[in-house]
């Protein structure tokens, strides 16, 4: 009986066509990927559209892996999925460190700005001194990067492709590099900006498998070339209404068996990809100090804020009136049992129609208002352990209950709750690393970008792990100073 | 010392304690206790464990809220059954200093910051005189090289008399100690018995709660009996 079913298991299993695993982030959205509004369950758009292609061409079946864009070509190499397709920009750094398919679709980076700018700022060269947002890890990224050192233009980096367009909508930055595709569709919903005609730089889609891979990816291009030839390709693009003229000289290049490089327009000798993992290392420690210096200045001033917001909350529990201790208990609560992250969200972008924070401002005030709530929890209870003698004590000698406060308990409570306090600095340096989705570049961010464009974790994580470490480890031995010197045995 | 602190009072009596009622919850402490303590006495409250006698204490410090009677100390009246208004209360701890079983330093604080904490916050004495005077108080009491300990660093004995001095620093008229032996040996014992005489000479008043017999009757003026919540 057992070995029936076992037999008839492995009879259905040779009878189901063999799967392609492809790896693609639905957040990015159409026309690339996106969850179909029909059956919310399945993806649709023209990555999906090139992904069934290959499948039918190794007689495969696709199956659809969700990873965060910034993650997929890690996950490639890990082996979660073969393949990852979801606009993914043919780059030297990918060329070096994953075997990436031919490209199938090319884009131009182009600039926009907001209407009113529309006929004052048309290049890069125009925006000296101006803001420019762009999705972090991208060719345009790094476009900007070379243009923040030789024409003085600030950038902003994104997590998403939606808010750097807001945030030029509603004027915190003064212009967005990023593809054509990417600024095309976000122009369809959202009035107030104009994309200027000229293009930066030229780039093309390409699909990422394992560096170990080739083999497999060989036969991916024969796939995609027949593709290119017969029409389906074509077909698809026109599908999603991103065909256009740049593609068929793209395919005819390819077609012809010319070469394509990585990004057209741009200088690429000096990336990161092209050097020694060290000499990287090297060119990116001083943008890693400066953005350790970003991580500790707003981790020491929400700290500060956090310390003083929580004073007050703590104090405001002990010592305030009914309706005071339930309001203030309630924002504890709140911010407790919310992610810290919708909190960011909701004070940069939610806010943003009422009061326009800058995004240091809205880090610093979310991480402050976060941890006072924590705070403020550590104060209490510190303040509740203070013995009712010490207080009668500090009552019989005249002192009224606001010296008691300030002479007696408070200092009392402050070296006990110094040590959790501590841990708590410790964990905000840590959690600063959110402030990133504010477009913040703090240590992590600029770990992950210079991660990204190196093809490698191990050197980033490193020295972003010793710069964390160098921050972290003198505060907790002051700390723990602090703590030697202040035991004090409650009376 | 400045001795028109101590030798303000009505007729010599500096403590009038008069059908004090005190329950907590459905428990009556103290169901009815009257005394009268003139100005230079020493009188020690005796009785058994739960009698009363640290309530009484605390009642005339104005740590406890009262159901009934009055409490006169050197012309602040606290009522029973009412809140004491803060101005009286502020009045009422110029008048009494009270020693508390265990002390009660402050953890955080030097002997000497200890006795000067209460005269620079709560009675604007300038600290260099502040400072004058908490020494002088410590040398008198035999601790003045503790000065800069830390609490946790003295011993009972010591701990106790920078708490006397602590509560002698703003002069109260009326001293109040709970307990004062409960924690000495039989040598510190006599030390704080001839201290506390001491400071009689000087004409202050001393109330202190014992268990004590031999001690309040080696240096007690008086001893009151507490039985059932009652002066017996």
């Amino acid at each position: 009986m057992a070995v029936a079913l076992a037999l008839s298991t492995v009879c259905l299993m040779s009878a189901q066509p063999r799967v392609l695993r492809w790896a693609g982030d639905p957040e990015g959205g159409a026309p690339f990927v996106e969850a179909d509004p029909a059956h919310p369950d399945t993806v649709v758009g023209f990555d999906v559209d090139v992904a069934a292609l290959l499948a039918r061409g190794l007689d495969r079946r696709a199956e659809f892996l969700n990873i965060t864009f910034a993650s997929i070509d890690q996950s490639i190499v890990r082996g979660d999925a073969e393949i990852g397709l979801s606009g993914i920009e043919d780059t030297p750094a990918r060329r070096t460190t994953l075997a990436v398919t031919m490209p199938y679709y090319e884009f131009r980076e182009v600039l926009s700005v907001r209407d009113a700018d529309a006929s004052r700022v048309r290049s890069l060269a125009d925006l000296r001194g101006k803001t420019v947002g762009t999705l972090a890890g991208t060719i345009a990224h790094e476009i900007l990067l070379r243009a923040e050192r030789d024409q003085g233009v600030h950038v902003v980096s994104y997590e998403d492709d939606v808010h750097p367009y807001s945030d030029l909508v509603i004027g915190r930055t003064d212009a967005v590099l990023l593809d054509n595709v990417l600024a095309e569709r976000r122009h369809r919903n959202m009035p107030g900006f104009t994309i200027q005609p000229q293009t930066v730089a030229i780039g093309h889609y390409v699909g990422v498998l394992a560096p170990g891979n080739a083999p497999l990816r060989d036969r991916m291009n024969e796939i995609l070339r027949t593709a290119m030839r017969d029409g389906s390709l074509e077909k698809i693009l026109r599908k999603w209404s991103v065909w256009n003229d740049d593609q068929p000289p793209l395919y005819a290049k390819i077609l012809s068996g010319e070469d394509v490089p990585a990004v057209v327009g741009l200088d690429t000798s000096a990336s990161v990809a092209t050097v020694s993992r060290w000499e990287a290392a090297r060119r990116y420690l001083p943008s890693l100090l400066r953005a350790s210096v970003v991580t500790i200045v707003l981790s020491c001033l929400s700290m500060g804020l956090a310390v003083a917001i929580g004073v007050l909350i703590a104090t405001g529990r002990v010592y305030g009136g009914p309706i005071a201790r339930l309001a203030l208990t309630a924002y504890v609560e709140l911010i407790r049992g919310t992610p810290i992250l919708l909190q960011l969200f909701v004070l940069y972008y939610g806010l943003a129609s009422a009061i326009r924070l800058p995004a240091f401002v809205a880090a610093l005030l979310g991480l402050a208002l976060n941890y006072a709530a924590y705070e403020s929890e550590i104060y209490r209870s510190a303040l509740e352990a203070i013995p009712i003698g010490q207080l009668e004590a500090a009552r019989t000698l005249g002192l009224s209950e606001r010296q008691v406060l300030t002479l007696v308990r408070a200092p009392q409570a402050f070296r006990l709750a110094l040590a959790p306090m501590t841990n708590d600095f410790v964990a905000l340096l840590k959690d600063s690393s959110l402030v990133s989705v504010l477009t913040v570049l703090e240590l992590t961010k600029q770990t992950q970008i210079f991660a990204t464009n190196l093809g490698s974790w191990v050197i980033p994580g490193v020295l972003c792990a010793g710069l964390y470490l160098a921050m972290s480890l003198p505060l907790a031995a002051l700390a723990r100073r602090l703590e030697l010197r202040w035991r004090t045995t409650p009376s | 010392m400045e001795d028109h602190a101590v030798m303000t009072g009505v007729g010599g009596i500096v403590l009038r304690v008069d059908a004090l009622r005190l329950e907590r919850g459905e428990r009556a402490i103290l169901s009815g206790v009257s005394l009268e303590v003139s100005r230079g006495e020493i009188v020690a409250i005796m009785g058994p464990s739960g009698s009363g006698k640290t309530t009484i204490l605390r009642a005339v410090a104005g740590l406890e809220r009262f159901q009934a009677g009055q409490i006169d100390v050197d012309g602040v009246v606290l009522t029973g059954g009412a809140d004491t208004p803060a101005p009286t209360l502020r009045e009422l701890r110029r008048k009494v200093g009270m020693v508390f079983q265990f002390h009660c330093l402050f953890e955080h604080l030097t002997a000497i910051e200890n006795v000067c904490l209460a005269p620079v916050h709560a009675h604007r004495v300038a600290p260099a005189g502040a400072r004058a005077r908490a020494l002088e108080l410590l040398g008198a009491f035999g601790v003045s090289h503790r000065a800069n300990a830390l609490p946790r660093h003295l011993s009972g004995g010591e701990a106790q008399r920078v708490a006397i001095a602590r509560a002698l620093a703003v002069d109260p008229p009326l001293l109040l100690l709970d307990e004062p032996t409960a924690s000495l040996d039989p040598d510190r014992r006599t030390e704080l018995g001839l201290l506390l005489q001491g400071l009689q000479r000087q004409h202050r008043t001393l109330i202190v709660s014992t268990h004590d017999e031999d001690f309040a009757r080696d240096f007690a003026t008086r001893i009151l009996r507490l039985r059932d919540g009652r002066v017996a």
